[in-house]
């Protein structure tokens, strides 16, 4: 059992504590830290996808005024670990995708930097290159595991004979195309050299990762590395883990000692640098009696890597514990392919997966006659369909039964292309999301008291924008049991304790559930009254449970669109997400968080794709011109609620993590309404003008 | 981006001769399509000659009835324009359909008609372009191309213009007011823009040096029964798919006046003389719409991924002449 913690300053909606600052612009983003003598870099990028340089020819761009250095893989420093070939940045004349870094400039202004980056002349020795992703390619294989550790291949009982013997049979096929996180600040890595201290000033979801990271790839003493990234304009994903440009600076850091080295990605430079989310194709098949019964389910997934390192999305996972079924298989495929390699995007497998299976979920409710959310309902399953594990609080069939009442779902005609309002054809559409609570283990946090009864609060954590500075002083004031004015609340540092990764959810789980154990600590040390000067540290225990309880969060997301009958344009008109994630920490907070995912899958619905060119190798409509995301005049009304829950299984404040849930299922549930709409069953994302057109 | 030098022209006379003396000089409006092409290496003038001060920022009515947009008018303002906004509605709903606010206000009337394709591989200088690029080839015919043109194109260049402001100018008979070397000349906006045939480096009928110092739109009645309707992948902010700018008189159930051009299709904004002459006196049906569109668009020619918008141009030209049309559920 956890010892839970006694809330007061938790479930408050308090304003975000960095609002103002980042109202007034005085928040500073990595690129903005004041520092003397900052110099720019700019890089020259591959215009092969495969193949060797000959030559470089850097003497035009080095007599451009400003020039300080241009750094080939002939002249760069060398690395010290290859481990990670994503971080093995000018150390061959090898290239593995186009736009791959080739050579970088350091100048006095960015200006010279870019005009000296386009002086520069490189010869290469060009390799035939493939990057055609498809489903019938001969070379797909299967990957040791599948991301977070997750089985390739999963078989129980006999799925393809029971799918065969079903009464009911759904059998499609779904598309998602690549996709770019795209966050508002752009990847960024500000590096001064100062022997033996190397600093990144840096725009990422765990400054220690990034440490230990860039630490091991340049050969140096984790000490002598520090990572200061206190506030960040999103990541999604892609910040995640250090990519090729935290090396590429700090190269250049090394080559011109003593100066603040700048390097901004460009929007354009982020299509090939800063990670994306794989294409799938994913072959879906249901099984059903005819009331609606599962008995089988298989999901066939095939997605792409890298060739020069691995990446392999789990994509298929949240089929093994959606649904009930006595047969069930699944299965991941990877195409290595002449392309950088893909990343981590909010929700990875899951945002994917679950389009796939709660699309064909729909279309089995439409087969066997059934409401979608009673077909959902009536294959909930008791416990863990693979593992047997018990469910730690899984709470879908309240979500859907929740959304269905707010929406008015009962009043809905289950006929398709039933509604219009002039031209415009009207539709809902429903979907299940769900999302692994994850802690992990590894984060430490160190309470300091200070005069009249303040404390401060130190650990290395992020704040994506997504209100970790306010979150975590609410927790550090419960724990501490004090007011939220009296903790100050120190994050973003490698200075700082060990934090672990703003990733999969887990950050205000496991970084809070740190304070709570060195608050505790505190107080076993130096009563409930410590004097001015205490200190205590604790780590994020592992939890007791986790192995015996399978742990998760699920939803429902219901949406109503309008599709223009004659030009096929798709608005969305109203969606609601109703979520079952523990306790809210900040309902201000999370309803943004909620929203905000929910967004992204509107904009993966509708918006969202990277078009791949075959023969040169990279992405096409590499800008905000040709990559379409979701504006204001897309985003209607919508909402997002919550069960009113704690989970006493998952953390001391009874969370379990809000960050991803949202996307999940929110482009299922688009596209269901595009078909309760239109009658028209598109299963390609996105669902643009084109696809509907007759 | 090369280095360039910047001046602030005092005058129209000295800005064309500051330009036409030098064949690397570029006016600069708005700046914005100009100056992300000189960040991304697309467009490398060496002298910008800054024409925003010029005395070019009034919307005049003229005495026979016309209106007379001066070259250096903002979008947004003439998207608020009172006579815009009545006589020419078309017009301010083409602006407001184009890029975002902060554009708008920044973006020129003489800008906008100037704007450059947003065909992604002209402006990726790594990719063969025979617009930007004379003699390399074009990417987009193979490539990718859905946003590309089905009307007017030659295997040379498929890309399409941008603008949508030029769309409704086309619908309305708008005239371009130059000045040059040898003192003013005035284009009808339907022949301002090219089509890409052997040269699609040349997107107009301007040669170098030349300012354009005004848009002159007609006394035009119909125009006050107008409209817009772009078509896109999301609900603002992006360019179009296929856009209509038509303008309808209706009298005795038959077409008595009618304008239409369409954006998103051609290389140049394609004012619909066939569809208008196959309306001019016909009944005001749904038949004839049909009938409208199927003759404006029968020679269009579909590329790789851009078929769809034959059916879409045809679908959302009658649904904005149902529409226009007197007595149609809005």
């Amino acid at each position: 059992m956890i010892d839970m913690l006694e809330t007061r300053a938790i479930g408050a909606s308090l304003e975000r504590m960095d609002g103002k600052l980042k109202v007034m612009g005085t928040a500073p983003y990595a690129f903005e830290h004041r520092l003397e003598r900052p110099a720019y870099l700019h890089p020259v990028q591959a215009t092969i996808a495969r193949g060797r340089i000959r030559k470089i020819d850097t003497a035009a761009a080095e007599s451009v005024e400003g020039v300080i250095a241009v750094i080939t893989h002939e002249t760069a420093a060398r690395l010290a670990s290859d481990e990670n070939k994503e971080l093995w940045v000018l150390q061959s004349d090898e290239v593995h995708f186009r736009g791959q870094f080739v050579a970088a400039v350091i100048a006095e202004t960015p200006e010279s930097a870019r005009h000296a980056a386009d002086l520069v002349r490189v010869e290469y020795q060009p390799a035939p290159h493939d990057v055609s992703f498809r489903a019938d390619r001969k070379d797909l294989y299967a990957p040791k595991a599948v991301n977070a550790g997750y089985p390739t291949d999963t078989d129980h009982g006999d799925a393809e004979t029971a799918f065969e013997a079903a009464e009911v049979k759904v059998d499609s096929t779904y598309t998602t195309p690549m996709e770019h996180n795209s966050p508002m600040e752009p990847h960024t890595t500000v590096a001064l050299w100062e022997p033996p201290k190397l600093t990144l000033f840096d725009s990422t979801q765990s400054v220690h990762s990034v440490r230990a990271t860039v630490a091991k790839t340049l050969g140096l003493e984790v000490e002598q590395v520090r990572v200061v990234s206190p506030y960040v304009g999103g990541g999604f994903g892609s910040k995640g883990e250090p990519h090729a440009h935290n090396i590429l600076a700090a190269l250049a850091a090394l080559r011109a000692p003593g100066l603040a080295v700048k390097l901004a990605l460009t929007r354009q430079q982020m299509f090939c640098l800063a990670g994306y989310r794989t294409p799938t194709i994913q072959r879906f098949r249901l099984g059903a009696t005819r009331d609606g019964r599962l008995t089988s389910i298989i999901h066939d997934v095939v997605e792409l890597t890298s060739r020069f390192r691995e990446f392999a999305e789990q994509t298929a996972v949240p089929t093994r514990l959606m649904y009930a079924s006595p047969n069930r298989r699944t299965r991941h495929r990877l195409a290595a392919l002449d392309l950088p390699k893909p990343s981590w995007m909010r929700a990875p497998g899951e945002t994917p997966g679950m389009f796939a299976g709660e699309v064909a979920m729909d279309e089995l409710a439409v087969a066997c006659g059934l409401d979608p959310v009673e077909l959902r309902v009536r294959n909930e399953p008791e416990c863990d369909p693979e593992s047997g594990k018990r469910w730690g609080n899984r709470h879908l069939v309240e979500c859907l039964r929740e959304g269905a009442r707010r929406f008015d779902w009962s009043r809905r005609d289950p006929k398709p292309r039933q509604r219009a309002e002039g031209h415009w054809l009207v539709g809902t559409g429903v979907a299940s999301s769900t999302y692994p609570r994850y802690v992990l283990m590894g984060s430490r946090a160190t309470i300091r008291v200070g005069e009249d009864g303040r404390y401060t609060v130190l650990i290395g954590a992020a704040d994506l924008g997504t209100g970790t500075w306010t979150a975590l002083a609410q927790i550090a004031a419960d724990a501490l049991e004090c007011p939220v004015e009296a903790v100050g609340l120190e994050i973003g540092d490698t200075d700082l304790p060990n934090a672990t990764v703003a990733g999969g959810s887990s950050g205000i789980s496991s970084w809070g559930w740190a304070i709570v154990a060195a608050a505790r600590e505190l107080r076993r040390l130096h009563g409930s009254r410590p004097p001015m000067g205490a200190e205590a540290s604790a780590q994020t225990p592992k939890p007791a449970d986790d192995d015996k309880l399978a742990q998760h969060s699920f939803g429902a997301q219901f949406a109503e669109v309008r599709v223009n009958a004659e030009t096929g344009e798709v608005r969305l008109s109203r969606m609601l997400g109703v979520f079952s994630a523990g306790r809210i920490i900040n309902p201000r907070l999370a309803r943004s968080q909620f929203i905000g995912g929910m967004t992204m899958g509107l904009s993966m619905a509708l918006h969202e794709e990277s078009v791949v060119e075959e023969r040169f190798g990279h992405v096409v409509n590499h800008d905000f011109a040709g990559y379409h995301i979701a504006c204001n005049a897309d985003v209607a009304n919508l909402d997002a609620v919550w069960l009113d829950e704690v989970d006493d299984r998952s953390t001391p404040m009874g969370s379990r993590g809000i960050g991803e849930i949202g996307i999940v299922g929110a482009a299922a549930a688009i596209a269901n309404a595009v078909y309760h709409a239109t009658g028209r069953r598109v299963r390609d994302l996105p669902i643009t003008p084109d696809k509907l057109m007759t | 981006m090369t280095p360039f030098s910047y001046e602030r022209a005092s005058d129209a006379g000295s800005a064309v001769a500051r330009v036409t003396a030098n064949p690397r000089a570029a006016f600069l409006g708005g700046g914005t399509n100009l100056v992300d092409h000189m960040r991304l290496g697309v467009a490398h003038p060496e002298l910008l000659v800054d024409v925003t001060r010029l005395p070019f920022s009034r919307i005049e009515s003229l005495s026979d009835g016309r209106i007379r947009i001066g070259a250096g008018v903002r979008n947004s303002d003439l998207a608020a324009d009172r006579i815009i906004r009545g006589r020419y509605r078309v017009l301010s709903q083409a602006l407001l359909a184009g890029a975002s606010g902060q554009l708008r206000n920044l973006a020129t009337t003489g800008g906008n008609l100037l704007q450059r394709t947003r065909c992604a591989y002209f402006q990726d200088v790594t990719t063969p372009c025979n617009k930007r690029n004379p003699g390399s080839g074009c990417s987009a015919v193979e490539g990718h191309n859905r946003d590309h043109a089905i009307l007017g194109a030659s295997e040379h260049c498929v890309a399409v213009h941008p603008s949508d402001m030029a769309v409704a100018l086309a619908a309305l008979d708008a005239t371009v007011v130059v000045l040059g070397p040898q003192g003013e000349r005035r284009i009808p906006v339907v022949d301002f823009h090219r089509l890409p045939e052997d040269a699609p480096e040349r997107d107009t009928v301007l040669e170098h040096g030349e300012l354009i110092v005004a848009v002159e739109l007609p006394a035009l009645p119909v125009a006050a029964h107008s409209v817009y309707y772009k078509v896109r992948d999301r609900a603002s902010y992006a360019f179009a798919l296929v856009s209509v700018a038509a303008a309808l008189e209706v009298s005795n159930g038959r077409v008595r006046d009618v304008r239409i051009a369409f954006g998103g299709i051609a290389h140049k904004p394609w004012r619909a003389l066939r569809a208008e002459a196959s309306l001019r006196g016909a009944p005001a049906t749904e038949e004839s719409y049909g009938r409208a569109a199927e003759a404006e668009l029968a020679d269009a020619k579909p590329l790789k991924h851009n078929g769809f918008k034959i059916p879409l141009a045809r679908n959302t030209l009658r649904m904005v002449l149902r529409h226009l049309t007197p007595g149609a559920q809005r």
